[in-house]
């Protein structure tokens, strides 16, 4: 209910957020949006000894292009996201997905860069950004360095930024053209994902060219659904769709939880993936 | 001890706190507006959401020195001079409460809502309300009582 | 005040009247318990065991008091002298097995959050703080979890002083022997149902406030409570504090749904402390504390076995129960499943019933009440083995439910359970759902699906429900052994500006009997509904009552107004007697106005009148200076509530989610008060029973953790997982009270579990399931078709 003590700062630069991160070592934590990190502090199951506050640095807050590239900086706020014209244009996948995650009140806190950071796999937005091709940028004390999503999303709410690293830029290759779902199954509208399935595919001449599909839930990081990606290549209706779609467990090793056990788990990710993927390229 | 300046309700306020204090506290603790109550410690349930800089948000995850600078507005903002908002006279006249916990936090996300999209479907206002958490009504007075507050026509609720 | 009086001709009873309650909630101007200060005011913290069964070795609260702003520490050895065990007022069988319950324990804990220290401190955020400092060594015990091994010879025992973790057993037997229908029975079925544990979540956590007067050694306790006269009682008795000199206020209370029926350990607490230290204390639980420290409700195995001829007759019903006590009985903890035991046989004749309930600790948090109490998990247990009687039978199940009902002709009518109903219609409720509903386009739709092999499927679910309540008989009570009494008491105070004021002993927390006790009152008194105000939740506003739950406020204390009321008429005619300078009889009293039969011109209204008795210059020899009246009415019988809900859920048989269609349901509450405030205990009792059938459990893992600890995991719906109800009402008036009431606040809940379920197997029944346990996640669908098919 109520968050242990820890210092606070409040930089209003990127380099001066670095300097703090730096200098608390493993003991300081990132606050963006605080929506994943405050329930943390209240249940007690974080105790940072300094909260380094990046909300009022604005240079990692919007979205713009660069060439072939979107940018959204860090602190975009997921009410952002779904609105933001450029993404919905290049990124619908992640507008689409961001718009299922939590509710409207978190939504206007929580942000893209706090969510991917947070690196927890049952949140939507890892599993999208996977899907996408993305890459993180992370400032820290020598500069800024790029981190495919791949790398990214290193083990169980772990990621691949180090302590005085601070996420600054998602970059995603714009998708201008592909056709997208993000497939959702949860108990409750405000409840996890029990499997989240991101699908984004590009069509060619009536069958499935490539097909990019994101796991949300099925391991200790988001996957991408490697095998089931190769089969859906070529696929051209909706059986092909189906056989190819059960796949998409292979390589997962998804949890048991209160809401599910691997072996359903399993089986939602075949059978959402079916469904992403029909509803994406309107084959169902 | 951080110093931070807030407008809640209309009025200015200078205060120093710890760090940690949660807007949800600051606001019933130190500055006595006790109208808005918590009701989980997850933000889940939604009860104590206000407004803060014109978007709503769940005030027991928002610390008070990130509300800096900023404006709040709680249910108690609402009324001008003892003059109720469409909504609250909605609830009311719509049964859209019982034990009237989670309404602070309803009205305040409906009033979102609203602003966002004036003229919302059933389905929509279902959708809007997904991070508000009511025990005792059901939610369907709720639902009846922000699209009539909307202006739009509702089924009418008790048979004769 | 004349005129006013003058011009009031409405009927209020019965009209849909806005909430008197809502002006101060939709504005924020509430008076929740936590939002209370006062100066010197401390906050009372509570450490918990994060262990399900151990033995306290050791524990160490001077850390604590070391950290800044601390002003105390206790240890539960400490609070130990001047605190009794927390009391259990329904020990349901003479051998009962009754356990101490420290509100704090001292050697031993039984469940996940039992408390074992205590922190006071300037703040809350300190108070939380120092409770880390405190240091409890623990020494393991084997936790006591599953209902049945609990049973067994050698078991691991919760109380190991009692020998046993069989708390009671309860047997009823009524009619012929089951044995002996069963012999002549055509078809018997026999099936287990799990009623999972479930956290009722009122929306207001709860939290307590004492503020001692030293000098005088009396105590305020403001409480989150449902029945602050039985908590100062109880108080009372726990702390030693004598009882006149305890008041206890339930100020605005946000929800109880049963969990606020309790006599708490923290409400001992802090009363303890605050006498210890001579300062105001108050203690809030946050979601979470909550949900180990607020009790549960259900938790019971339920074995059912019905014999039945072919063409459908019920012969007999056998039922074997097992229920979840938790680590301690509390308040009503043995009482619940006894509650349940009358209504098996629910609106169905039959010639044999035979009940029995073992009761049983575990080490989990206790149960009690919780919305319904008894009566949703026997409603569960009879619609759904209805259904699979229908199923093996081959009829309908609404024609199988028809074929044994209680005709509306047969009442009153005595069940096999001995309870005698005094009316009903189930005919007419029954009618009016199916049109509503639509049942036959339904049908005609699932049959379709299904022949097509579509993978939603559609099911119907049916619940043709009664309940018990108007809680209750107090002759009824001594039978059972439950402690107390079940009247209700209300006063009424004509003021001398004409203005009245109501005293109720019930104690709303949402239900809105402001509104529905001010309308009763107008009616019988003729006056202007804003002219009554209504009192309650405060021991020394209103003196006597026995509070509000199992949905017996209206039914008892809403006949208490009523009579009060009747009563202030009955003394205000001999005034107006005399005023008016004619006999009693020759009055006729309309509108709240006595005038002469013949000569209307003579007239006196009742306001009038508490003006000309307040002045006492006139009065009548012999008749006191007061109109006011009060009174405490001994309900006669339980009322019986009942309806028909129908439900239609969509399957999709792939992914295992169930998704609700459409929701028809026709209650029954006898004649009605206020219809906007029935459709809205309609709703949300609905929702709760919606709840139970598809989304809630408190689940505890192999140690005993309750691993659904938060808001986060125990799954509460909201408006986005939940359907428009469709609600619509038949009239029979109760017969056991003047108004014809009856009740609401649970019927809901009681009818939709069942009959969501119900339509759950009803869609897959032509895959070959015939059950899926509660919650229908939708793994659990999905297993139960995999299941089935292999």
């Amino acid at each position: 209910m109520i968050p242990p003590a820890f210092e606070y700062a409040r930089p209003t630069s990127v380099d001066e957020a670095v300097r703090a991160l730096a200098d608390a070592g493993e003991e300081g934590k990132v606050l963006a949006g605080g929506q994943s990190l405050l329930p943390l502090l209240r249940l007690r199951l974080a105790f940072p000894e300094l909260v380094v506050d990046v909300g009022r640095i604005p240079e990692l807050r919007g979205v713009r292009e660069d060439g072939d590239t979107l940018v959204i900086g860090a602190l975009t706020t997921h009410h952002d996201v779904i609105r933001d014209p450029l993404v919905r244009r290049h990124a619908g996948l992640l507008a689409a997905a961001t718009a299922t995650v939590a509710d409207p009140a978190v939504r206007h806190r929580g942000t893209l860069g706090g969510s991917l950071a947070h690196a927890d796999p049952a949140g939507d937005l890892p599993a999208v950004v996977l899907a996408l091709d993305g890459e993180l940028v992370a400032a820290g004390p020598h500069g800024r360095r790029t981190i495919p999503a791949r790398d990214f999303f290193v083990d169980y709410l772990q990621s691949a930024l180090a302590p005085d690293e601070l996420l600054v830029e998602v970059r995603v290759p714009k998708r201008d053209g592909w056709s997208f779902h993000y497939e959702k199954f949860h108990r409750t509208a405000q409840a996890w994902a029990i499997v989240g399935v991101a699908a984004l595919v590009r069509r060619a001449d009536g069958h499935i060219a490539e097909a990019h599909i994101g796991l949300t839930n099925m391991g200790a990081t988001p996957l991408r659904a490697t095998a089931a990606e190769e089969a859906l290549s070529g696929a051209d209706g909706p059986q092909a769709v189906a056989r190819a779609a059960e796949a998409a467990a292979e390589g997962t090793r998804p949890s048991q939880d209160l809401s599910a056990s691997p072996e359903y788990r399993e089986h939602l990710a075949r059978v959402l993936t079916k469904r992403a993927v029909l509803t994406a390229t309107g084959m169902g | 001890m951080t110093h931070i300046k807030v407008n809640v309700d209309g009025t200015a306020y200078e205060d120093d706190v710890e760090p940690r204090l949660l807007l949800a506290h600051y606001l019933r603790d130190r500055l006595g507006l006790t109208g808005t109550p918590i009701g989980c410690d997850t933000s889940n349930c939604g009860a104590c959401t206000v407004d803060l800089d014109g978007t709503t948000v769940k005030s027991c995850s928002v610390l008070a020195v990130q509300a800096d600078g900023g404006e709040v507005t709680t249910v108690q903002g609402l009324a001008k001079d003892g003059e109720w908002t469409a909504l609250q006279h909605s609830f009311h006249e719509r049964h859209g409460l019982q034990c009237g916990y989670c309404t602070p936090g309803m009205i305040m996300a409906a009033r979102d809502l609203l602003r966002e999209n004036p003229h919302p479907t059933s389905d929509e206002v279902r959708q809007a309300l997904e991070g508000n958490l009511c025990r005792c009504t059901g939610y369907q007075n709720i639902v009846r009582a922000v699209l009539a507050a909307s202006g739009q026509q509702v089924a009418e609720e008790a048979p004769a | 005040m004349t005129d006013q009086a003058v011009q009031h001709v409405e009927h209020e009873v019965g009209r849909a009247r806005l909430r008197k309650e809502d002006a101060h909630l939709i504005t924020g101007q509430t008076n929740w318990t936590d939002n209370i200060q006062v100066a010197g005011l401390l906050h009372l913290a509570v450490l918990r065991s994060p262990m399900a069964h151990a033995r306290i070795t050791r524990v160490d609260v001077s850390p604590a008091l070391e950290r800044p702003g601390v002003v105390a520490a206790f240890a539960g050895a400490d609070l130990a002298e001047g605190l009794g065990s927390l009391p259990c007022a329904w020990p349901v069988t003479e051998d009962i097995v009754l356990p101490d319950h420290p509100p704090i324990a001292v050697d031993e804990v039984r469940y996940a959050g039992d408390p074992v220290a205590v922190v006071v401190a300037r703040d809350r955020y300190a108070a939380a703080d120092a409770l880390e400092a405190v240091e409890v060594d623990y020494d393991p015990l084997p936790p006591v979890l599953d209902l049945e091994s609990a049973l067994a010879e050698g078991a691991p025992l919760v109380h190991s002083d009692k020998g046993t973790n069989r708390c009671y057993t309860w047997p009823l037997a009524t009619g012929e022997s089951f044995e002996s229908v069963r012999q002549r029975a055509e078809v018997t079925l026999k099936r287990r149902y799990h009623q999972q544990r479930l956290i009722p979540n009122a929306m207001e956590p709860r939290a307590v406030v004492v503020t001692p007067l030293a000098a005088s050694g009396e105590y305020t306790v403001y409480s989150a409570t449902q029945i602050p006269h039985i908590l100062r009682v109880m108080l009372a008795v726990v702390t030693g504090i004598p009882e006149h000199k305890l008041r206890v206020i339930a100020p605005d209370v946000g929800g109880g749904f049963g969990s606020k029926l309790q006599v708490y350990g923290e409400e001992a607490l802090a009363l303890a402390v605050a006498r210890k230290l001579g300062r105001p204390v108050k203690w809030t639980e946050s979601r979470s504390e909550g949900y180990l420290a607020t009790h549960h409700g259900r938790g019971m195995i339920q074995d059912v076995e019905v014999a039945a001829t072919r063409e459908g007759r019920l012969l007999g019903l056998k039922v074997g129960l097992l229920a979840d006590m938790g680590a301690y009985l509390m308040l009503v903890t043995p009482g619940i499943p006894i509650l349940g035991a009358f209504m098996y046989p629910a609106i169905y004749k039959m010639d044999a019933y035979e009940f029995t309930c073992t009761g049983v600790f575990t080490t989990r948090t206790p149960t009690d009440a919780y919305r319904g109490a008894g009566r949703p998990e026997a409603t569960f247990a009879i619609e759904r083995v209805m259904d699979e009687l229908a199923a093996e039978l081959g009829l309908d199940p609404v024609e199988l439910r028809r074929r044994n009902w209680i005709r509306h002709e047969e009442f009153p009518y005595t069940s096999i359970a001995g309870l005698t109903y005094d009316s009903g219609n189930y005919e007419a409720a029954t009618e009016k759902a199916l049109a509503l509903f639509g049942y036959d386009d339904l049908r005609a739709e699932q049959r379709e699906r299904s022949e097509r092999g579509d993978t939603v499927r559609l099911g119907i679910g049916v619940s043709t429900y009664t309940e018990m309540c108007g809680l209750a008989p107090s002759r009824v009570l001594r039978d059972l052994r439950y402690a107390a009494g079940g009247w209700e008491a209300a006063s009424i105070r004509m003021l001398p500006t004409g203005k009245v004021e109501v005293v109720t002993g019930t104690s709303p927390h949402g239900q809105g009997h402001e509104t529905c006790w001010s309308q009763i009152a107008a009616d019988v008194l003729g006056v202007p509904f804003e002219d009554v105000e209504v009192l309650h939740g405060d021991t020394k506003a209103s003196p006597q009552g026995m509070d509000t739950y199992g949905s017996r406020s209206l039914a008892v204390g809403g006949e208490a107004v009523h009579r009060a009321a009747t009563r202030v008429v009955d003394k205000a005619r001999k005034v107006a007697a005399h005023l008016l300078e004619a006999s009693e009889q020759d009055l006729e009293f309309r509108d709240g106005v006595f005038s002469v039969k013949g000569s209307p011109e003579a007239r006196k209204s009742i306001q009038e009148i508490a003006f000309e008795t307040f002045t006492s210059h006139d009065l009548p020899d012999g008749v006191e200076p007061s109109i006011n009246a009060e009174t405490l009415v001994e309900p006669e019988n339980f009322s019986y509530p009942h309806g028909t809900h129908l439900c239609a859920v969509e399957v999709d048989t792939e992914t295992g989610a169930t998704h609700i269609r459409s929701y028809v349901c026709v209650d029954d509450v006898g004649r009605v008060v206020n219809p906007t405030i029935v459709e809205g205990q309609v709703h949300g009792g609905v929702a709760q029973g919606i709840a139970q059938a598809l989304y809630e459990e408190a689940v505890y893992d192999d140690e005993g953790n309750l691993v659904s600890g938060t808001m986060a995991d125990y799954l509460v719906p909201s408006a986005a997982d939940l359907p428009d109800f469709v609600t619509d009402r038949t009239e029979t008036p109760a017969a056991s009270n003047s108004m014809g009431v009856k009740g609401v606040g649970e019927a809901g809940t009681i009818a939709s579990t069942p009959a969501v379920v119900n339509a759950v197997v009803d869609a897959l029944r032509p895959l070959g399931v015939h059950d899926v346990r509660m919650p229908c996640t939708p793994e659990r669908v999905w297993r139960a078709v995999k299941e089935a098919s292999a």
